[in-house]
């Protein structure tokens, strides 16, 4: 062996590294197989951000379409009911500028839930076909309601109707639900702060 | 002396307590109404069990806990239940939330109540049902059930019992007044805390511009052996420390009391501590040895704005406004109400607003003695926020975080620990409401967990629903296999290609006659429709009168010729029956699932085609037979 080396220093060389390269590319094919991941793990991570209304304003037929179009490199600001704060979150997860939301796709705007005025509705269930998330109930001929907890407000619903008896309706605040405000973008709650009662020193000295 | 610990931070405001103090604790009339609110702490809102007419006593249950983190309501005094619907409630958002309505009878009287001298009558799980039946939460502020706290858990001892008589926020005097007068008990209260949760030591912590009620608490303390009552050697302290914004706060009165830190996102209970405020002792005290539940509470009314600021003993469900005005309230000097203190309170919306359980002071300042905040300029960096910040957070990354709606960087910069004291707030030279921006990130985090979590319902039920759209699509198509299938067995081997070409090409026939027919009909119609436009441009605008002649053109033309009519309903009948055969061909040849449906249809057409030549001929006969 020695002796062969020796005396045939290139060739040996050779088939050493061959013979590493073969099992290292053994190793590795093993592994690909056996750790073979299902999917584009990111667009899972994408998909998880957006937020689920598949009300297909993006320009693609549900947030998982739309998901794997920003992983092959679509824009990531297509999503009105996302907003800031999910675009926000795009632009970390993916490395990207934090863009504003492109206006051709619509606004962000307050959540709002499907209501369907039961007394006008004819029962054609062409809004339960158009529901992406199966969130409106009924039959046939027999009036339809909407289930308002499971309702995105993708609105789709909306433009089949025939009679016209679908509204969205912004989704009423409790005092449970209800939500301070950004200041800046309401200055009413400006009036709420106590910033400071050091000028009271002040006036009681004045009334003296 | 025992050691005291210093906090990080905190601010040093006008403590502005005196103007309250100067009269002792005077019981509020009680209303002509009482709104009691159904939600009026932290966790679910509680159920009414009470209908719109029924007589109520003091005392009575009128709405139920029915949550895990709930507690009950009772009526306030005797009367009426006036009313169960929205009112104004006192909240920042001024949102109007659901209320029982008490008419009052003015008589005051009891439910019938069980008073025990002793409470070592009752064991550790009666007291805990007590507390809980007689709707306590936490006096403090933010109101969490006392009963929760109670609770005790194996894995979390608690060794520490801590007795929050700090109130360290300004303008408020509701504690300070109940530790004066009622030492004893808020000593007997917390006996019977010291019995359920069994500390080695109790602290009583007092801020040190209160000194003047520490001999009284002292001397109350000393005549109960919380030994015997606790079942092993309780350790009892008063401690003083010095004044100072927000001490009063849970984990930073621990940090002074006993040098340990609450972890970041962690209770008082994992280090072995419980809280508790003394409204709260003195509330348990009362719903146990005198059976009364939590139906009122010490509110502070102060401030510039009113003659007689001084302390109340008032029904939960008095409208502020008529506590105001046994205070010689003055309407035109106060610049905002505020429901709680200065630092942590907000503005009421409407003076109608109800005390809630919560509501440990009315404020009203003058424009002088609270004036309007400035508008809020440019942060210049100057750190003083973060020296302020009793939670050692960074104010300002905070603020900057929350204005980009950087939620996740909040969430790193532990926001969730910031107790909302808005100390920071007050220090910033630059008058920028940091802690309005915390509260609202905080929300906003709050709302991102809930809609991640309706967005993953939502998407498993889009999943569900594209699942069985394929499904469907499927079962469709085997279907519709299997029918193939079953003709190709029943007709004849050799017939079957010629059969199914000629069923392909009749498919094709049909579709295009069907097709050509219905945009001669359209056609037919626009005509119509044309026709009809040109004849009511010349005729009459008036609709009615155009509707008339309409009418009478035809009835003339029926009255001339009657058999025209009867053609006409033929003629149609028959093309109906045509169309229809024709349609039914091409369906059976494409395997529609509708076969059934028009075969009915044919049949009806058929019926109506023969009753319509019935009609016919019964008119020429009769037309013959008058001839």
């Amino acid at each position: 062996m020695i002796e062969f080396i020796s005396l045939n220093p290139l060739l040996s060389a050779l088939i050493a590294l061959a013979a590493l390269g073969l099992s290292f590319g053994a190793i590795l094919g093993f592994g690909a197989v056996k750790f073979a991941v299902d999917g584009d793990p990111i667009v899972e991570q994408i998909n998880a951000i957006l937020p689920q209304t598949q009300c297909g304003q993006c320009g693609y037929p549900g947030c998982k379409p739309y998901a794997e179009a920003i992983a092959e490199g679509d824009a990531i600001n297509k999503c009105p009911p996302g907003g800031e704060a999910g675009i926000n979150e795009l632009a970390n997860l993916l490395d990207r500028e934090p863009l504003a939301l492109d206006d051709e796709h619509g606004q962000e705007d307050i959540k709002k839930v499907a209501f369907i005025r039961e007394e006008e509705c004819i029962g054609c269930t062409k809004c339960i076909q158009a529901c992406p998330i199966d969130a409106i109930l009924g039959a046939a001929k027999v009036m339809h309601t909407v289930i308002s907890s499971e309702c995105t407000g993708c609105d789709l619903c909306v433009e089949p109707c025939p009679v016209d008896c679908i509204d969205m309706l912004p989704v009423s605040v409790g005092t449970q639900a209800w939500k301070w405000q950004i200041p800046d973008r309401n200055p009413f709650y400006n009036a709420n702060i106590i910033a400071s009662d050091q000028r009271s020193i002040d006036s009681s000295r004045a009334k003296h | 002396m025992r050691k005291i610990w210093d906090i990080h931070g905190g601010i040093h405001p006008n403590e502005n307590k005196t103007q309250s103090l100067s009269e002792p604790i005077l019981p509020s009339a009680i209303p002509p109404y009482l709104y009691v609110p159904l939600s009026q702490h932290i966790g679910a809102a509680a159920k009414p069990i009470v209908q719109v007419g029924d007589k109520v006593l003091k005392g009575q249950t009128i709405a139920s806990a029915n949550a895990a983190v709930s507690v009950p309501v009772h009526a306030p005094s005797s009367g009426t239940v006036f009313a169960i619907e929205n009112k104004t409630v006192p909240h920042p958002s001024g949102i109007d939330d659901l209320c029982i309505v008490i008419e009052t009878d003015g008589l005051d009287q009891w439910r019938e109540r069980k008073a025990v001298q002793d409470f070592n009558l009752f064991n550790d799980d009666e007291l805990l049902s007590i507390i809980r039946n007689a709707g306590i939460a936490g006096m403090g502020g933010a109101g969490f059930p006392a009963a929760i706290k109670l609770k005790s858990s194996d894995s979390k001892p608690i060794d520490t019992l801590i007795m929050n008589g700090t109130e360290c926020e300004p303008y408020i005097t509701a504690d300070h007044s109940l530790m004066l007068e009622q030492a004893n008990d808020i000593a007997t209260g917390l006996a019977i805390l010291a019995k359920i949760i069994k500390p080695k030591t109790i602290l009583f912590g007092i801020e040190d511009n209160k000194l003047d009620v520490v001999s009284g608490i002292e001397a109350a303390l000393n005549r109960i052996d919380f030994s015997a009552h606790s079942g092993c050697t309780t350790d009892v302290r008063v401690v003083t420390f010095p004044t100072k914004y927000p001490s009063g706060g849970e984990k930073q009165l621990i940090e002074i009391l006993t040098g340990k830190q609450v972890p970041s996102r962690g209770l008082p209970a994992d280090i072995g501590i419980v809280c508790h405020n003394i409204g709260t002792a003195v509330a348990i005290k009362e719903a146990v040895c005198l059976d009364q539940p939590l139906i009122s509470r010490i509110t502070t009314v102060t401030g510039e704005a009113v003659n007689r600021p001084r302390n109340y003993h008032v029904l939960i469900g008095t409208p502020v406004s008529f506590l105001l005005e046994q205070s010689q309230y003055q309407a035109d000097l106060n610049n905002r109400l505020i429901m709680g203190g200065p630092m942590m309170g907000f503005a009421l919306a409407d003076i109608s607003a109800p005390i809630i359980k919560t509501s440990n002071c009315i404020l009203a300042p003058t424009e002088a003695e609270l004036p309007t905040p400035p508008p809020a300029q440019a942060c210049i960096r100057c750190g003083m926020c973060a020296e302020a910040c009793p939670a050692s957070l960074l104010p300002q990354q905070l603020y900057w975080f929350s204005q980009g709606k950087e939620l996740e960087k909040l969430e790193q910069h532990n926001i969730a620990d910031c107790i909302e004291c808005g100390a920071c707030s007050y220090v910033c030279p630059s008058n920028i409401p940091l802690v309005q921006y915390y509260r609202a990130s905080k929300t906003d985090i709050k709302q991102r967990e809930i809609d991640h979590h309706n967005a993953e319902l939502a998407k498993r039920r889009f999943d569900a629903r594209q699942d069985r759209l394929i499904r469907l699509e499927q079962e469709k198509n085997a279907a519709k296999q299997a029918r193939q299938a079953a003709r190709k067995k029943t007709s004849p081997p050799n017939e079957k290609l010629p059969t199914a070409s000629a069923s392909a090409a009749n498919a094709d026939a049909p579709a295009t006659t069907v097709k050509a027919e219905h945009d001669a009909t359209v056609k037919a119609a626009i005509e119509r429709t044309k026709i009809k436009k040109a004849t009511l441009s010349a005729a009459t605008d008036d609709p009615v009168a155009r509707a008339q002649a309409k009418r009478e053109a035809q009835l003339a033309q029926d009255q001339s010729d009657p058999e025209a009519k009867l053609r006409r309903a033929l003629e149609s009948a028959q093309q109906r029956l045509e169309k229809l055969q024709v349609k039914l061909a091409a369906a059976k040849d494409s395997d529609d699932p509708n076969v059934n449906i028009l075969e009915a249809g044919l049949e009806k057409a058929q019926s109506k085609l023969l009753s319509s030549q019935q009609a016919l001929d019964d008119y020429k006969n009769a037309s013959l037979s008058n001839d």
